[in-house]
């Protein structure tokens, strides 16, 4: 990536201060038509783009993200082999790569932070990892200069909200629902909710994610937050169809967002 | 005594919570629920009673004089097997669920591999009045029918896990996939000493009745004595860690017998999976390897975080069996001492008949953790009917 976005967070506060609210999908990299999805996401209206790194194990995954990452994976995706393509990906918006703990606990903090900096990629979100556990990767993160996104959940209590904040960098990412990645019926209040309790104790961006699965729950979401994360709803139509598919419900959901 | 965990849930540099955001007020929850019932004598009294009154603990130390005289050796067993549901795994489960009723959880979600700790899940829901769902691999639910078919006469739900390896790691994905979206009623218990802590800790704790029981059973039978070695299974290891606990501050050689094919030990690296971290049977990229055993329950890449603590500081030692072996530990001591031992502990069987010849003269202590009428129709498979 060559564009000089800045870091993802002031991006996002740029983008917001003009009046914008805040789309950014999932893709798994790895899988079939990935890198054009991201640029027919980017071409549509996305904000920023979540690239998943698949692993094994995705337990905070639902049924479509798994069988998009299980099918990545046998097509021969490494974290080395994504984010050696993403070098040649340069869509002009910030890039973040959504891991679980062991690729990094693997690779090793430092050398992973690094390399996710050296393939221009701004942010790092590591579901698996919470507050208590982050210590050595967020250092190491801080020194590439990757800003680590923290997740907040339903299930937190008051008191731990601000901790959370507080370590946070990029944007918040409001949990939506108890429960794993994939598509509901309908947006689910504690998405709401929480999207106030965190609004009320912060200025960084607050993006709801997990369970947004359309474009009029993403204009919902956003009365409050500040923007969106969808996966599931992405990747159902890289999965069933391709990345002309995933341009126009960006595209869709860009204009229902904006009308709110 | 073990020691217990630092406060972030360390044995030295393994366990730890490495769960979704969503989890972690759950297991602080969970963990100063145990805490206090631990501390709380009619808790334990509870417990106790349950253990002796429906378990049928105290379980037995029987003495095999067949073949310790044909290995050379004195070979005592922790019966395990002759508890209740015919595994060790009710010490654990009765300890947990009584613990999800004071919580006020209305619901019990569990994993099985052979489907023991399924079917303990669903025995204690059932007496205790929760309702309980299994997650099992689909592979799982096939070779181990019979238990399937006990977990719904139980009453309990049993659901086939079809992503990834479709076995025990698999089930463990879809048991915490449930939780995440059911925390609020809904209590997790963990089949072995894994997961997040404060789990391995606590199952370790309600498995400790084992080594507390052989201790004392060695001595009176051994004039005060030790045994020279203490051998179990290790999948995650509870069983292991249960009978091991009555011995660490003795001489006894602890040992924790993995299968070939599913020997994180022995042949994986420190990673991160399950809310854990410990030893782990990964690729080049961190991807989580499948494990291959012909036994279920231990078909698992990792272990409890406090084995790779025993390994790392050489208290205890993991060597690995392959299946043919087991195979004919299997057949051995159904023959020699008329005890069919489930598959998982042919394993350890297979490692004392192997390494008898090392160890003339010396007493082995080994946890027969289970029964093996489930593997029955398996074996009877395997060796097409001609024994």
């Amino acid at each position: 990536m060559s564009t000089d976005i800045g870091t993802l967070e002031t991006y996002l506060r740029k983008k917001r201060s003009e009046g914008h609210k805040l789309v950014v999908p999932y893709i798994t990299g790895g899988f079939k038509g990935w890198t054009d999805a991201i640029r027919a996401a980017a071409a549509n209206g996305a904000d920023a783009i979540e690239i998943g790194i698949p692993f094994s194990d995705p337990v905070m995954d639902g049924p479509t993200i798994q069988h998009a990452s299980e099918s990545a994976l046998r097509n021969g995706a490494t974290p080395i082999s994504i984010l050696h393509e993403l070098r040649s990906v340069d869509v002009g918006i910030p890039l973040a790569v959504m891991c679980y703990y062991n690729t990094v606990h693997h690779a090793g903090h430092e050398r992973f932070a690094n390399s996710l900096h050296e393939a221009g990629v701004c942010a790092a979100i590591v579901p698996d990892l919470p507050l208590e556990e982050s210590g050595l990767w967020c250092a190491a993160a801080d020194t590439s200069g990757v800003e680590t996104v923290m997740l907040a959940a339903p299930t937190a209590p008051d008191e731990r909200l601000p901790r959370i904040i507080e370590r946070c960098k990029g944007f918040v990412y409001a949990v939506g629902l108890l429960g794993v990645t994939g598509e509901r019926d309908t947006l689910a209040s504690s998405a709401l909710t929480l999207a106030k309790r965190l609004k009320a104790l912060t200025d960084v961006p607050v993006l709801i994610g997990v369970g947004v699965s359309n474009a009029q729950q993403a204009a919902e979401a956003c009365t409050i937050a500040d923007g969106v994360v969808q996966g599931a709803s992405v990747m159902r139509r890289l999965i069933e169809e391709d990345a002309d598919a995933v341009g126009d419900y960006i595209a869709e959901v860009r204009k229902a967002v904006d009308q709110c | 005594m073990l020691k217990d965990p630092s406060l972030d849930g360390r044995f030295g540099e393994f366990g730890g919570r490495f769960v979704p955001e969503t989890l972690v007020p759950a297991c602080q929850e969970l963990e100063a629920a145990f805490r206090d019932a631990w501390a709380d004598p009619a808790f334990r009294e509870e417990l106790d009673d349950l253990l002796r009154d429906y378990a049928g603990r105290p379980s037995i130390l029987t003495e095999c004089h067949n073949l310790g005289k044909q290995l050379g050796i004195r070979l005592l067993l922790k019966r395990e097997d002759l508890n209740h549901t015919g595994s060790h795994k009710i010490n654990s489960v009765l300890g947990q669920v009584l613990l999800a009723k004071r919580m006020g959880k209305k619901r019990i979600v569990a994993e099985t591999g052979a489907g023991q700790h399924g079917v303990a899940s669903a025995t204690a829901a059932a007496l205790l009045g929760l309702s309980c769902k299994v997650y099992m691999g689909e592979i799982d639910v096939q070779r181990q029918a019979l238990n399937v078919f006990r977990m719904k006469l139980l009453g309990a739900e049993v659901v086939p896990a079809v992503s990834g390896s479709r076995t025990l790691k698999d089930a463990v994905n879809e048991a915490m996939r449930d939780w995440v979206a059911t925390v609020e009623d809904t209590y997790y218990a963990i089949g072995s000493v894994m997961g997040p802590h404060p789990y391995p800790w606590m199952v370790r704790t309600f498995q400790s009745v084992i080594g507390q029981e052989a201790s004392e059973q060695c001595h009176s039978l051994l004039d005060g004595k030790d045994p020279d070695v203490v051998v179990a299974a290790v999948g995650g290891g509870s069983n292991a860690i249960g009978i091991f606990s009555g011995f660490v501050d003795t001489k006894a050689r602890l040992i924790g017998v993995e299968p070939a094919g599913g020997a994180a030990v022995g042949k994986g690296m420190p990673g991160v999976v399950h809310g854990m971290r410990s030893y782990l049977m990964q690729d080049e990229h961190g991807q989580v390897e499948e494990a291959q055993s012909i036994s279920a329950g231990l078909d698992y890449p990792g272990v409890g975080p406090e084995h790779s603590y025993l390994a790392s500081i050489g208290r205890a030692e993991y060597p690995c069996v392959n299946d043919a072996e087991v195979i004919s530990a299997f057949q051995v001591m159904s023959r020699s001492e008329g005890i069919i031992p489930a598959l998982e502990c042919a394993h350890p069987m297979a490692w004392i008949i192997r390494e008898a010849p090392k160890m003339q003269g010396q007493t082995i202590l080994m946890n027969l953790s289970g029964r093996g009428d489930k593997d029955v129709a398996q074996m009877m498979e395997i060796l097409d009917g001609q024994v």
